[in-house]
């Protein structure tokens, strides 16, 4: 009973102040809505890049770097002569062979682990592509076509043609879309690549691959495995990289040491590989948590301004409240419920205006230029975002209202009623 | 037994300079006694007032009411007092604004909360009815003249049948007609409910009317 007149003064209030309780609201509706609109669309810029780079990225690459020996020849030769120093000045790095020793055999015990999804071997290597004058540097990456399909994105990235027609033909080729555009060539049509050690081969194009980014559709091509290891004069057993897909991608940090220990390879994982781009997108993070607890500071600094003229201008009734009986306890669920009433109402328009406001933007055309093809902003509906900007939205304006509302319980009534 | 029975009421103001505006007030009242505390401006009868209402609680001395010594009580417990054993009318009616008549009347009912909505509502239109002003139940408060609106602020004071009602110059804003209106309520209050109305007042007429008057000065009772 008495919670619900506390209740009744606070809502004779709002709705006789109506104006006032509008501007109030606008306040909280802007801060949640605008905070919406920034997280959902900075996450969704997040995953739209993160996919990028993931998607086509394997969890796990396993591959033999370049590395400097760290024992010098001279100390291997002479190994008795401890307390020596020998100082080797531009030391030159040995000759790595970018074959993969036993890769095949290696693949398969990999995807005998559980958490392992697939390995995909790969040939990787620098090539020229050329047709007639034009030679451009790319890369040329031999793939297993039925493994990479089902682990990888690219039969899905295809623009023209069909991942599986590499199989259907001698020496075929998939091209980025930036090169087979720079080129001038298209699906039928032929060119040659020239290996760094000078061997040339002829490839018919088969199929038009576009990821989004620069990177890989201005240099990339794709090939079988077979056909790269014939243009390097390789056997069938070399392998440059394995690709290793897991079910569970979090997991790749500590497998990825777990792979380097247990077969004395090179195994590198995801984040590793693509540090930079974690970094940016935890300070994105950063800085839309910054701005979006600033607007709903500022909301709510809105809000105590608006309780505390309010109860100025209410001292009278406050007055008369606690002459009649009114114990503090109420004078302040009085002004409470006010700000809770303004909070929620705020909150759930700013979460349908926030939300609209997504619906928009995800409608809105992305000048992406020629660095990434994407049609519109990528945005986010993740509905976490709308629980957490809702919460945070009215516990702001509850906490903008508590402290005005004390200031009200506090009014000494004698001296506003004698004057 | 007296009502209420105040001891040695000293009372300061701090501001701006220390004054000692009661000077050891002695008051004791009856029930169903009418008594009126005149005095010229700044004698310090007000200020005697609102610690006998216990909205005052700085000053020095005892209170007694209703038997109970309320020196040391919490403003709560205090607020709780007021709420079912003392009725205010001030000179200005202070009606809560966006409330109808009724409603203004209903409030400290509903904040006692010992009577269901239903009974709170029939004693309302009750009170007003006495005050003469069951016809305005429904307005606004604030669409009321002052004198309907001191009526009503009366009525209030009623509705819980405190046992005491007190007044700050309850007529000093109304007219001949209303004032004679309001006087003639009190004296029916103390005379048929035996409830006990302390008011101060600067009504000569009002005052004369009374069962008993004190005359205060400069923070002392002079004259009973």
């Amino acid at each position: 009973m008495k919670r619900s007149l506390t209740l009744e003064i606070a809502l004779t209030h709002l709705l006789t102040k109506r104006k006032q309780t509008v501007v109030a609201m606008l306040g909280v509706t802007f801060g949640i809505s605008m905070f919406l609109v920034m997280i959902s669309f900075m996450t969704g810029v997040n995953d739209f890049t993160k996919n990028l780079a993931m998607e086509e990225a394997p969890d796990i690459r396993i591959y033999n770097p370049l590395e400097i020996e760290k024992n010098t020849i001279i100390a291997k030769a002479a190994p008795d002569t401890t307390g020596n120093l020998y100082v080797v000045h531009h030391q030159r790095p040995k000759n790595v062979v970018p074959k993969l020793r036993n890769a095949i055999m290696l693949a398969q015990s990999l995807e005998a682990m559980p958490e392992v999804k697939g390995v995909a071997p790969q040939v990787a290597t620098q090539v020229f592509f050329n047709n007639g004058p034009i030679r451009i540097t790319g890369s040329l990456q031999g793939i297993d076509v039925k493994k990479q399909g089902e682990l990888f994105t690219l039969a899905r990235k295809m623009d023209a043609g069909q991942l599986i027609d590499l199989l259907g033909i001698n020496d075929g080729v998939i091209l980025g879309y930036g090169l087979a555009n720079k080129m001038n060539v298209g699906i039928g049509d032929r060119l040659s690549i020239t290996t760094s050690e000078g061997s040339i081969l002829m490839l018919r194009v088969v199929g038009i691959f576009s990821y989004g980014l620069a990177d890989f559709d201005n240099a990339r091509a794709y090939a079988t495995l077979a056909t790269v290891q014939k243009v390097m004069q390789r056997d069938p057993s070399f392998i440059t990289d394995l690709h290793i897909k897991m079910y569970d991608n979090s997991q790749a940090k500590a497998m990825a040491a777990t792979i380097s220990k247990r077969f004395g390879v090179h195994a590198e994982d995801w984040s590793t590989a693509n540090a930079p781009l974690l970094a940016g997108e935890s300070i994105r993070f950063a800085m839309t948590g910054i701005i979006s607890f600033t607007l709903l500071l500022v909301a709510g600094f809105g809000i105590y301004n608006i309780m505390n003229m309010n109860i100025i201008n209410k001292l009278k009734d406050i007055a008369i409240l606690k002459a009649t009986g009114f114990e503090s306890r109420q004078i302040v669920g009085i002004f409470l419920w006010q700000s809770a009433i303004i909070g929620l109402l705020g909150g759930i328009v700013g979460l349908l205006l926030g939300y609209g406001f997504c619906v928009a933007l995800s409608h809105t055309p992305f000048p992406g230029g020629s660095v990434v093809r994407i049609a519109t902003m990528p945005v986010n509906f993740n509905p976490q975002h709308y629980i957490m900007g809702f919460c945070f939205g009215v516990i702001t304006t509850v906490l903008a209202g508590f402290f005005p509302s004390l200031k009200a319980a506090k009014v000494d009534p004698v001296q506003i009623i004698r004057g | 037994m007296p009502i209420l029975q105040a001891k040695q009421i000293t009372k300061y103001f701090h501001e701006p300079e220390t004054v000692q505006v009661l000077k050891g007030v002695d008051i004791s009242v009856e029930q169903g006694e009418f008594l009126s505390i005149v005095g010229k401006s700044g004698c310090g009868k007000s200020t005697l007032l609102y610690i006998l209402s216990t909205m005052d609680t700085d000053y020095e001395g005892t209170l007694n009411i209703k038997g109970e010594k309320l020196n040391g009580w919490s403003q709560n417990q205090l607020a709780r007092f007021r709420n079912e054993n003392l009725g205010f009318v001030f000179q200005f009616h202070f009606l809560l604004p966006e409330f109808t008549a009724l409603r203004n009347v209903m409030m400290p009912a509903l904040k006692l909360g010992k009577y269901s909505y239903a009974e709170i509502e029939q004693r309302a239109i009750d009170k007003l009815r006495m005050v003469e002003m069951d016809g305005f139940a429904h307005k606004m408060a604030s669409k009321l003249s002052g004198g309907q609106q001191q009526r009503v602020a009366i009525a209030r004071a009623l509705i819980n049948d405190p046992a005491i009602i007190m007044g700050d110059e309850p007529t000093g804003n109304l007219d001949k007609v209303n004032s004679q209106r309001v006087f003639e309520i009190f004296q029916e209050l103390a005379r048929q409910n035996h409830q006990t109305i302390i008011t101060v007042t600067h009504d000569q007429d009002f005052a004369a009317g009374s069962d008993r008057i004190i005359v205060m000065s400069d923070g002392q009772i002079v004259r009973e």
